[in-house]
C-alpha cells in the first residue's frame, strides 16, 4: 500500500501502523509475564502442598472484589473508546474517569491486602517467612513479585489515562492556511471577517507589507484531525488496559483459588 | 511551480545542515532517523574502543604467568566489563540501531521510521542504560565480577555492584525492544509503492527477522534480570537454593533470551553481506528467497537451542540430546546463506573494493566459527571443551570475525553515503591486512589452548600454555594496530576526504538514488519500485 505518500501531507497519520506497534508491544508484555508464569508453574509442580497452604492464607474475598473491579474497568474503558468513536467527547472523558477510579480502587484494595500480610511479618526476606518451609517462601516471593509487577502496570495505565483525559479536554486551535497564491497584491488593503449575514465581526489595519502566508486560528474547537489522533491513542490505551486485566484474570485463580 | 523549486532547493541541503535546534540539541532532540543512526554509531564506536582496550589489558595480563599487571579480582571485573560493553552496548544494538536506523527507511523508500519519537526514546534509553552501566563501575562496592551472564547463585551473593549492572542491561533491553518494534512497523507500513516484501533488499529482511527476535526474546531477559535485582534487594528467593529456588532455572531463562540474542547480533550482519556481495559482483543475488527465508528460519529455530549452553549444568539426557539435535539443525539455514553467497560470486565480475574485502572475510571467519560451533553443539566434545578457551575462540570467530568484520564493511560501504566523503582506500586495505592477520593469530590459538584444556576466565595458567598465550597476546597487538589504522583512516576520510559521489559502488538499492549525504526527508518524490533490489540492468534482463 502507498502509505509513504501520506507522509507528504503534514503530520503522519497511520492508525493501522499505530495499532500494529501497540500489538507488538503487548507481545513483549505477555512474554515479560510469561517468564513469571513459567516460574510459577515449575515451583507449583515442585511444592504443591506449600503452594496450596499459602493460597489458603490469602483473602479470597478481596481477590474476588478486585477481579470484579478490574473487569468493570475494562467495560468502562470499552465504553470510552466507543463513545469517542461516536464523537461523544464528554461521555468518553466521563468513562475514562470512571476507569481511572476503578483502577485506583483496585490499588487501594491491594494496599490493604499487602499491608495486612506485611503486618503479620510475611514479606520477602522477613525473619518470620524464613522460618517457613521453602515452598511457602517461594509462594510469597512469587505472590509479591507478580502482583507487584501487575500493580505497577495498573499504575502506568492510570498515568496514561490522566494524559488521555488531558488530551481529550484540551481544545485545539483550528488552523486555516492561505498560501501566497491567494494573497497577491494585498498591500494597502484591509482584511475583513464577517458572519454569514454579512455583518462585520472584525477589521484589520491597513496592510503595509507583502504577505507570505495567512493563518486563521479558531480557539476552543476540537479539530477533526485532533479527534482522530485522540481516537487512536485511546484505542491503544484500551488495548493496554485489557492486557492488564487479562493478566489479573490469570493471577487471580493461580494465587487465590488453587486451594479451594 | 514555486513548490517544486522549494523542493529542489531542499535537496541541495543534506540533513546535516537542517537543524531543528542549535548546537548539540540539534542532535539529541532530533527525531530524524539519520541523525539518530549517527548518534548510535558514535556512541557504539566509543564503547567498542573502550572494550577493545579492556581486551588488550586482559591479553597483557596473560602474557606471563602469575600476576603480570593485575590481580584476580581486577581480571574478573575486567572480563565482566568487556563482555557487558561488547554485548549489550556494541554488538546487540550495533548494526540494527546504527546502520538499520540510517538505511532501513532509505532502502524501502520511506521518509523516516514509523515512530520517529519512539526512535529517539530508544536512543535515550540506550544512553541511560550505558550511563547506569558505567556508574556501576565507580559507585558502591565496585564493578560486577560475575561475567556478562550474571549466573545465580554467585550473582545473588557477590558483594560487587551486580544490581546496577543488571538494571543497565534491563534498560538496554527495553531500548532494543522499542527499536525492533519500530522497524517491524516501518517495514509493514512504510514501504514505497511497488516495493513488495520480496523486493526489499536482504538487509531489510534480516532486520525483519531480528525485529521479531528482539520483541519476543528480550522481555524474558528483562524479567530474569529484574528478578536477580529483586533477589538482591529484598530476597524473593526464586533463584536462591537456600530459599527453595533453583539456580539452573536462572540459566534456562537467561539463555532463552541470550541464545536468540546471538542471532540478533549476527543476522543483520548476514543481511549487510547479502547487500554487499551482489553490489561488488555486478550481478543479482543467487537465491533471494532462500536467503530471506533462512533468516526467518534462523530466528525461529534459534529459539529452541538455548539448552546447549547448559550441557554441563545437570539437565536431563533427553533434553541434552534434543538440544544437541536442534543445534545441528540451526546450522542448516546459515549454511544455505553461505552457499548462496558463493553462488552469487561465481562468474560475477568481482570488484575488490574495501567494503567487499571486509565483507567476504565474514565468509571465511564465520565458517570457522560456525563449524567449531557444531563441535561444541555435540554432547561428547562439549563436555571436554565446555568453559575452555575453545568456547571463547568460537564466540569471537562468530561475533568479531562475523558481525565485527561486517560492521567494518558497512562503515566502508555506507560511510561515504552517510557522511558524503570518501576515505583513503589504500589505507583501508592496509588496515584490513593487519586486522585479518592479527585476528587469526589471536583467536585461532585459543582453539588450540581450549582443546588442550585452558579454562576461560582465569587470570593465570599452567606452564605448558605459555607459548600459545604469548603468541595470542602478540596477535592482539597486531589486531589493535589494524583497528586503530582503520578508525583513524575512516575518521579522517569522513571529515576531510574528497567528496563522495551519489553511488560510488554502483549499488542498485534505493539508498544509492539519493545524494550523499541524503537530504532531510530522504526522497524528493517517493520512488516507485519496479525491479528486484539487485537489478543490474540489461544483462540480468537478457537472462530472463
Amino acid at each position: 500500500m502507498n502509505q509513504a505518500a501520506e507522509l507528504t501531507v503534514g503530520r503522519h497519520y497511520d492508525p493501522i501502523g499505530a495499532r500494529l506497534g501497540m500489538w507488538l508491544f503487548l507481545f513483549t508484555e505477555l512474554l515479560l509475564f510469561g517468564g513469571m508464569f513459567l516460574l510459577y508453574a515449575i515451583y507449583l509442580h515442585r511444592y504443591p502442598q506449600e503452594f496450596h497452604y499459602g493460597s489458603s492464607q490469602l483473602n479470597q474475598f478481596v481477590g474476588a472484589m478486585n477481579t470484579i473491579i478490574l473487569l468493570t474497568s475494562s467495560l468502562s474503558m470499552v465504553l470510552a473508546v466507543a463513545s469517542l468513536q461516536r464523537h461523544k467527547r464528554n461521555l468518553a472523558i466521563l468513562f475514562l474517569t470512571v476507569t481511572f477510579f476503578l483502577g485506583a480502587a483496585f490499588l487501594v484494595n491491594k494496599y490493604f491486602e499487602w499491608g495486612h500480610k506485611i503486618s503479620h511479618g510475611i514479606y520477602p526476606g522477613s525473619p518470620e517467612l524464613m522460618q517457613q518451609p521453602k515452598g511457602e517462601i517461594l509462594f510469597y516471593g512469587l505472590y509479591y513479585t507478580m502482583t507487584g509487577l501487575h500493580g505497577l502496570h495498573v499504575v502506568v495505565g492510570m498515568v496514561i489515562m490522566l494524559f488521555l483525559i488531558y488530551f481529550l479536554i484540551k481544545k485545539s486551535d483550528k488552523v486555516l492556511n492561505l498560501t501566497p497564491h491567494h494573497l497577491q497584491n494585498l498591500i494597502g488593503k484591509k482584511l475583513l471577517l464577517s458572519d454569514e449575514k454579512g455583518q462585520t465581526i472584525w477589521k484589520s489595519e491597513r496592510i503595509v507589507r507583502e504577505m507570505q502566508g495567512l493563518e486563521v486560528v479558531v480557539k476552543g474547537v476540537v479539530s477533526e484531525e485532533q479527534m482522530r489522533f485522540n481516537e487512536v491513542k485511546l484505542e491503544n490505551s484500551g488495548l493496554y488496559w485489557h492486557l492488564v486485566d487479562i493478566i489479573w484474570i490469570f493471577l487471580f485463580p493461580l494465587f487465590y483459588l488453587i486451594s479451594m | 511551480m514555486p513548490n517544486g523549486a522549494a523542493q529542489g532547493l531542499a535537496a541541495d541541503h543534506s540533513f546535516f545542515e537542517e537543524k531543528s535546534h542549535p548546537g548539540i540539541l540539534g542532535w539529541i532532540l532530533s527525531t530524524d532517523h539519520k541523525r539518530i543512526g549517527i548518534m548510535y554509531l558514535f556512541s557504539m564506536t566509543t564503547f567498542f574502543l573502550v572494550a577493545v582496550f579492556i581486551g588488550f589489558l586482559m591479553r597483557l595480563e596473560m602474557l606471563t604467568r602469575g600476576e603480570t599487571i593485575m590481580g584476580a579480582q581486577t581480571y574478573n571485573a575486567l572480563f565482566t566489563l568487556h563482555g557487558v560493553l561488547m554485548i549489550f552496548l556494541f554488538i546487540i544494538p550495533g548494526i540494527p540501531a546504527a546502520f538499520g536506523n540510517f538505511m532501513l527507511p532509505l532502502q524501502i523508500g520511506a521518509k523516516d521510521v514509523a515512530f520517529p519519537r519512539l526512535n529517539l526514546m530508544s536512543y535515550w534509553l540506550y544512553l541511560i542504560g550505558a550511563l547506569i552501566a558505567l556508574s556501576s563501575l565507580f559507585t558502591g562496592p565496585g564493578p560486577a565480577d560475575t561475567g556478562w551472564t550474571f549466573y545465580a547463585p554467585y550473582s545473588l551473593r557477590t558483594g560487587t555492584n551486580v544490581t546496577l549492572a543488571v538494571m543497565a542491561a534491563f534498560v538496554l533491553g527495553f531500548s532494543s525492544i522499542l527499536t525492533g518494534l519500530n522497524f517491524l512497523t516501518t517495514m509493514h507500513r512504510l514501504r514505497a509503492p511497488g516495493m513488495t516484501f520480496f523486493k526489499m533488499p536482504l538487509f531489510c529482511w534480516s532486520l525483519y527477522a531480528t525485529g521479531w527476535i528482539q520483541i519476543l526474546a528480550t522481555p524474558i531477559l528483562g524479567i530474569t534480570l529484574a528478578l536477580v535485582a529483586l533477589e538482591r534487594l529484598v530476597g524473593i528467593g526464586v533463584f536462591d537454593p537456600v530459599k527453595g529456588g533453583d539456580p539452573v532455572l536462572y540459566q534456562h531463562l537467561f539463555w532463552i533470551y541470550s541464545h536468540p540474542a546471538v542471532y540478533i547480533m549476527v543476522l543483520p550482519a548476514m543481511g549487510i553481506l547479502s547487500d554487499i556481495i551482489p553490489t561488488f559482483s555486478g550481478r543479482t543475488i543467487f537465491g533471494y528467497k532462500a536467503i530471506a527465508f533462512s533468516s526467518m528460519a534462523i530466528a525461529f529455530v534459534g529459539y529452541l537451542v538455548w539448552g546447549h549452553h547448559m550441557f554441563t549444568s545437570g539437565i536431563s539426557d533427553t533434553s541434552r540430546m534434543a538440544f544437541s539435535f536442534l543445534t545441528f539443525l540451526v546450522a542448516i539455514p546459515s549454511a544455505i546463506k553461505v552457499f548462496n553467497w558463493l553462488a552469487t560470486l561465481y562468474k560475477g565480475s568481482i570488484d575488490m573494493q574495501p567494503p567487499f574485502l571486509y565483507g567476504i572475510s565474514f565468509i571465511i571467519l564465520f565458517s570457522i566459527g560456525g563449524l567449531t560451533g557444531l563441535v561444541l553443539g555435540s554432547l561428547a566434545t562439549d563436555i571436554h571443551l565446555h568453559d575452555t578457551y575453545f568456547v571463547v575462540a568460537h564466540f569471537h570467530y562468530v561475533m568479531f570475525g562475523g558481525t565485527g568484520f561486517v560492521f567494518f564493511a558497512a562503515l566502508h560501504y555506507w560511510g561515504p553515503k552517510m557522511f558524503g566523503r570518501m576515505y583513503n582506500k589504500r589505507t583501508a586495505y592496509i588496515a584490513w591486512v593487519f586486522l585479518f592477520i592479527g585476528f587469526n593469530i589471536l583467536y585461532f590459538n585459543m582453539f588450540i589452548l581450549g582443546y588442550k584444556g585452558m579454562p576461560r576466565r582465569y587470570y593465570d595458567y599452567l606452564p605448558e600454555f605459555h607459548t600459545l598465550h604469548v603468541i595470542a597476546t602478540v596477535g592482539s597487538w597486531i589486531l589493535i594496530t589494524g583497528i586503530l589504522i582503520m578508525f583513524i583512516n575512516l575518521y579522517r576520510g569522513f571529515r576531510k576526504g574528497e567528496k563522495a559521489p551519489m553511488n560510488p559502488w554502483h549499488g542498485t538499492t534505493l539508498e544509492w538514488t539519493v545524494p550523499s549525504p541524503p537530504p532531510l526527508e530522504n526522497f524528493d518524490k517517493i520512488p516507485v519500485v519496479k525491479h528486484e533490489p539487485y537489478y543490474h540492468g540489461k544483462n540480468t534482463e537478457a537472462k530472463k
